[in-house]
């Protein structure tokens, strides 16, 4: 059995952990990083990208969440998420947790009012995904290993790079839990290859 | 492509959950609030405790401000509208404002009716008292609610008695038989939709924050613990000795809301926090509760 965490310093905690459940799997709340050793994957939430980066620092989880990616453990971040995984930000001279090989722009989209829904093509996951965008960064640039997933208007807006996974929209805020269940399977892999590496 | 739909402006409330949103008067404050890690700012000609003091009609605030403040940080912008100005939401939608606090700490521009906030693309958040308040703000299209509490007073007490009040009441609808609900509604002056819409959910449909009198790390981490989804901090950081150090000490007792130990610790040397009022010296014409229908 695996167990998905998701980073809960602030933002749609209750949302992700809701949609991991209906994947039939366990999700925890992962508030101090000591808890990061008893998941097998993590989704970064949507928020406020610089209210988490304050309390990642506040709290030391910096470098518990590069280790993580480090042991080829899955990670799925959502609008905020994404930006915490970017290693580029476009305007910003460092990263966050800087993993996955893309260069994002923050609220690329406009203001609230220009926030919007949209259906998406999502490859591997749904030809019709309703995807909720809010005040959405999208991906300029990805590197040559990462995987686009989806599009809107041309802009890219999901991608996967081996074990990262990131999206513009929120998938948590629908009960469309295909992206997440997506996700559910990366983690299932990944734990299973490390099992039999281990042996 | 559709735009200003309710899970768009219900969702942008959510994105704000476990965060501190505090009000700011200029630039310079909207900075030490990102830095202090705010999720959103409201940005405010005066705060509460001063618009308290100077009396008179309070207004939206010059638009120069939220400009100001919308150019200096990357965080969403909030402003305030009088009760019932559809020109002042409407003004604050066109120039981009992120979120519209439809608020009675503003003399209301209209005493029968609120704002019809669904015509509008910009979300709204408004204040409540009990759920027959908070149901018809939701009925009228707010996407978040606030407990009023009693703005600019430094006094947590409000807050708390409309946390407990509209939580025991969501508690009951959920509860009910939904044979019950339709007499509930009509108890409670809500729409019979919205009560619907609790049950089902097993919770409010809209996040609702805490405001109206936190003036401390604990106030904050007080609210949390009663249920609240977070909390808006208004003159309790810019009219404290230390506004940086209080700024960060509330976000982070919102973060950890039960972890004490670290709640004591960031409360250690603070510097005195705004001077409080208590309720009962106010006249009934000074409440900026009462305002609202």
């Amino acid at each position: 059995m695996i167990k998905i965490g998701v980073l809960a310093l602030q933002g749609a905690v209750r949302e992700h952990i809701k949609s991991i459940e209906s994947c039939g799997v366990e999700a925890v709340a992962i508030k101090h990083k000591e808890e990061l050793q008893e998941v097998d994957g993590l989704i970064l939430p949507g928020g406020e990208s610089t209210t988490m980066r304050r309390l990642i620092d506040k709290y030391d989880f910096m470098d518990s969440l590069k280790e993580f990616a480090k042991e080829g453990k899955p990670m799925f971040g959502t609008c905020a998420g994404l930006i915490l995984l970017a290693k580029n930000l476009a305007g910003y001279s460092e990263p966050h947790i800087g993993v996955m090989d893309v260069t994002v722009e923050r609220n690329s989209f406009g203001r609230q009012v220009d926030s919007f829904e949209a259906e998406l093509a999502v490859k591997d996951v749904a030809s019709d995904f309703p995807a909720v965008f809010i005040r959405a960064p999208h991906i300029v640039e990805a590197g040559e290993n990462v995987e686009v997933l989806a599009k809107h208007e041309g802009r890219i807006v999901a991608a996967r790079e081996g074990q990262f996974l990131g999206c513009s929209f929120h998938p948590e805020l629908t009960d469309d839990h295909r992206i997440t269940a997506y996700f559910v399977d990366m983690v299932k892999e990944a734990k299973q290859s490390h099992l039999v590496n281990a042996e | 492509m559709v735009t200003g739909t309710d899970r768009v402006k219900r969702g942008m409330a959510e994105m704000q959950k476990g965060g501190v949103i505090m009000d700011v008067v200029n630039a310079e404050q909207a900075k030490i609030a990102e830095e202090a890690g705010a999720v959103a700012v409201m940005a405010l000609e005066r705060v509460p405790s001063d618009i308290r003091a100077a009396g008179g009609v309070a207004r939206m605030a010059d638009p120069r401000i939220m400009e100001e403040v919308m150019n200096a940080v990357s965080i969403p912008v909030m402003a305030k509208a009088r009760i019932g100005h559809i020109v002042e939401a409407r003004i604050l939608e066109a120039m981009g404002v992120d979120y519209i606090d439809e608020s009675e700490v503003l003399t209301p521009a209209d005493e029968e009716f609120h704002l019809n906030k669904n015509a509008f693309t910009v979300p709204f958040v408004c204040g409540c008292r009990d759920l027959g308040e908070a149901a018809r703000r939701i009925g009228e299209g707010a996407s978040m609610l606030r407990t009023k509490g009693e703005p600019g007073t430094g006094n947590i007490v409000e807050a708390v008695r409309h946390m407990r009040k509209v939580n025991a009441q969501v508690r009951k609808v959920v509860s009910m038989n939904e044979d019950e609900l339709m007499t509930e509604a009509k108890n409670l002056g809500a729409p019979y939709e919205v009560l619907l819409e609790i049950k089902r959910l097993g919770r409010l449909p809209v996040v609702n924050f805490a405001a109206g009198g936190i003036a401390t790390p604990a106030d904050a981490a007080l609210m949390m613990e009663l249920g609240a989804d977070g909390v808006f901090v208004g003159s309790g950081i810019f009219k404290s000795e230390n506004p940086a150090l209080f700024a960060k000490a509330i976000v982070e007792a919102t973060t950890h809301y039960q972890d004490y130990k670290l709640i004591a610790e960031l409360s250690k040397n603070l510097g005195t926090p705004m001077k409080g009022i208590e309720i009962s010296s106010l006249a009934p014409e000074d409440r900026m509760q009462e305002r609202g229908w």
